[in-house]
């Protein structure tokens, strides 16, 4: 079937061996040219063709021709809605809009194939039939529809299939968990609990700007991090355990022994040769506290830092202690100023239960101090750096502990006020003056 | 509002946007400096109950929100063509 434009720059991306966009557009532009099932579409039927025509546009001019951002979106909210505009509307007219709408996804990404029909339907009648499954924040992306369908688009979204609109602009944006205790034996929080809580408990901070820039929840079950939120979530919350990590010995010696597989035989496509427990697991923890005396395993707790490196391992013979909660980091962040940012320790352990009102109070003392003291567009962690972890802590009533020094002796961004030292100090500032100057 | 009632603040916030040249569209946190007496949530609350009510509207990049008066500056009509 032949369509609209001629796309020689986009085809050439067709002919690798991976999966190629270009293709899925095609088959798309194809299905709506033809509409077996009748569609009554409420947006051009030839926006994938428009779409490929001014993508090919832009190869060739080796440059853009969208036009990002506008006042558009559905009332009341300011988010989940980015305006998008094609700059040669007149040659593509089907996407002279190309709005991208954020839509909230279930926790962990669990559907019902009922639900993602609903979801594909409401795309194809009333977008362009294009999304993104999923977005980086994790959002299920309905990419391009015209103005007039926006709040359509909401209102069936929410009466219809009962899902929100996710976080777009200074917001807090969509929150994101790892699959949790559905489907992994390693969670130590309930993941998709804490997660649809908090989206339920900051619908106001979702929908309604209230920050200086975007602000990102992940959850992620175990130190294993799947959903990468210690890199990527302005606060990371890290289900860990604080008492030992339990041990079955016999299944350490069923390791040892080759009955069982290491790494539950992920690595089973070449021979690796036998398993060497020291080596391969002893030899390889960060902080040296596990022992293997040729029969029995020992680990000691107070120095082991969740590597998970040992539970990955011999995931029969070792677990996750008992006595979980939540490590919390604070900070991560993308490198679009000074660079990407890992997330900082801010709470080494807390207890993660609903209704979670410890956790809230540490995210709403760190929101007040940068609500109060970030510059437009700066993110948390930027602030954090710009005027020291301490007053992160100040913010939320922490006082410092050794898991917060990253590198002693060359890291001094602990000091100490004249109340907290027994008997204070005084300082004589003219005499200081006299031999450090300004 | 704690020191000033909703319409004096809603009338500073009108006034104080009105008088503007050339930008029309603001960050949250330029509101926060308007009404320097009154707490940065509570502005914030106003700020968005005014969009509510048709006063203000926003502008998202995607990335960041902007705040102006509703109908000032560039539209979506606007928007749409090739200034």
């Amino acid at each position: 079937m032949a369509l609209k434009h001629k796309t020689p720059l986009l085809d050439e991306l067709e002919s690798g061996p991976w999966p190629s966009f270009v293709s899925d557009l095609k088959r798309e532009a194809e299905s709506r040219q033809k509409n077996e099932k009748g569609i009554d579409f409420q947006c051009p039927a030839e926006m994938p063709e428009d779409l490929l025509g001014v993508v090919e546009l832009s190869y060739v001019h080796k440059r853009t021709h969208w036009k990002h951002g506008g006042i558009v979106g559905v009332f009341g909210y300011g988010g989940g809605v980015i305006g998008r505009y094609c700059d040669q509307p007149e040659m593509f007219p089907a996407v002279a809009h190309f709005h991208t709408i954020r839509i909230n996804q279930p926790s962990s990404k669990f559907y019902t194939t009922e639900y993602l029909e609903q979801l594909m339907d409401l795309c194809e009648r009333r977008g362009s039939g294009i999304t993104n499954m999923h977005g980086s924040t994790g959002d299920i992306v309905f990419l391009g529809a015209h103005t007039p369908q926006l709040e359509e688009i909401f209102w069936e979204l929410t009466h219809n299939i009962n899902q929100d609109l996710g976080g777009s602009g200074g917001n807090l944006r969509t929150p994101a968990c790892c699959l949790g205790g559905a489907r992994c034996e390693f969670a130590c929080i309930n993941t998709q609990h804490i997660c649809h809580t908090l989206t339920n408990v900051y619908q106001d901070e979702l929908h309604r700007p209230a920050f200086p820039y975007k602000f990102k929840f992940k959850f992620d079950g175990c130190p294993n991090c799947c959903v990468a939120s210690i890199a990527r979530s302005d606060l990371s919350f890290i289900g860990t355990w604080r008492d030992d990590i339990r041990i079955d010995q016999k299944a350490v010696n069923a390791y040892v022994g080759g009955e069982l597989k290491s790494n539950a035989g992920a690595h089973a496509g070449r021979d690796w040769g036998p398993f060497d427990i020291q080596k391969e697991v002893i030899d390889l923890c960060p902080t040296e506290c596990m022992n293997w005396d040729g029969s029995k395993l020992s680990i000691d707790t107070s120095n082991c830092t969740r590597c998970m490196h040992c539970i990955n391992t011999m995931p029969r013979a070792l677990r996750v202690g008992q006595d979980t909660g939540v490590s919390l980091m604070c900070g991560a962040k993308a490198p679009i100023l000074e660079g990407a940012q890992m997330g900082s320790l801010l709470v080494p352990f807390i207890k993660c239960e609903d209704p979670y009102d410890e956790l809230k109070e540490v995210i709403e003392g760190l929101w007040d101090w940068w609500m109060e003291e970030g510059k437009n567009r700066e993110r948390i962690g930027e602030l954090m750096k710009r005027q020291g972890f301490q007053r992160a802590l100040e913010a939320i009533g922490l006082k410092a502990v050794p898991q917060h020094v990253k590198e002693p002796r060359s890291n001094p961004y602990v000091f100490w006020k004249e109340d907290e030292v027994p008997g204070g100090w005084k300082t004589d500032i003219d005499e200081f003056r006299k031999y450090h100057q300004r | 509002m704690a020191i000033l009632d909703e319409e004096a603040a809603k009338k500073i916030i009108v006034e104080t946007l009105q008088k503007k040249k050339g930008k029309t569209k603001f960050y949250l946190k330029d509101f926060y400096k308007w009404l320097p007496d009154e707490k940065n949530r509570e502005i914030k609350n106003l700020v968005n109950k005014m969009v509510r009510e048709e006063i203000l509207e926003y502008w998202s990049s995607g990335s960041t929100t902007l705040i102006g008066l509703k109908g000032v500056g560039k539209q979506a009509a606007a928007e749409e063509g090739d200034d």
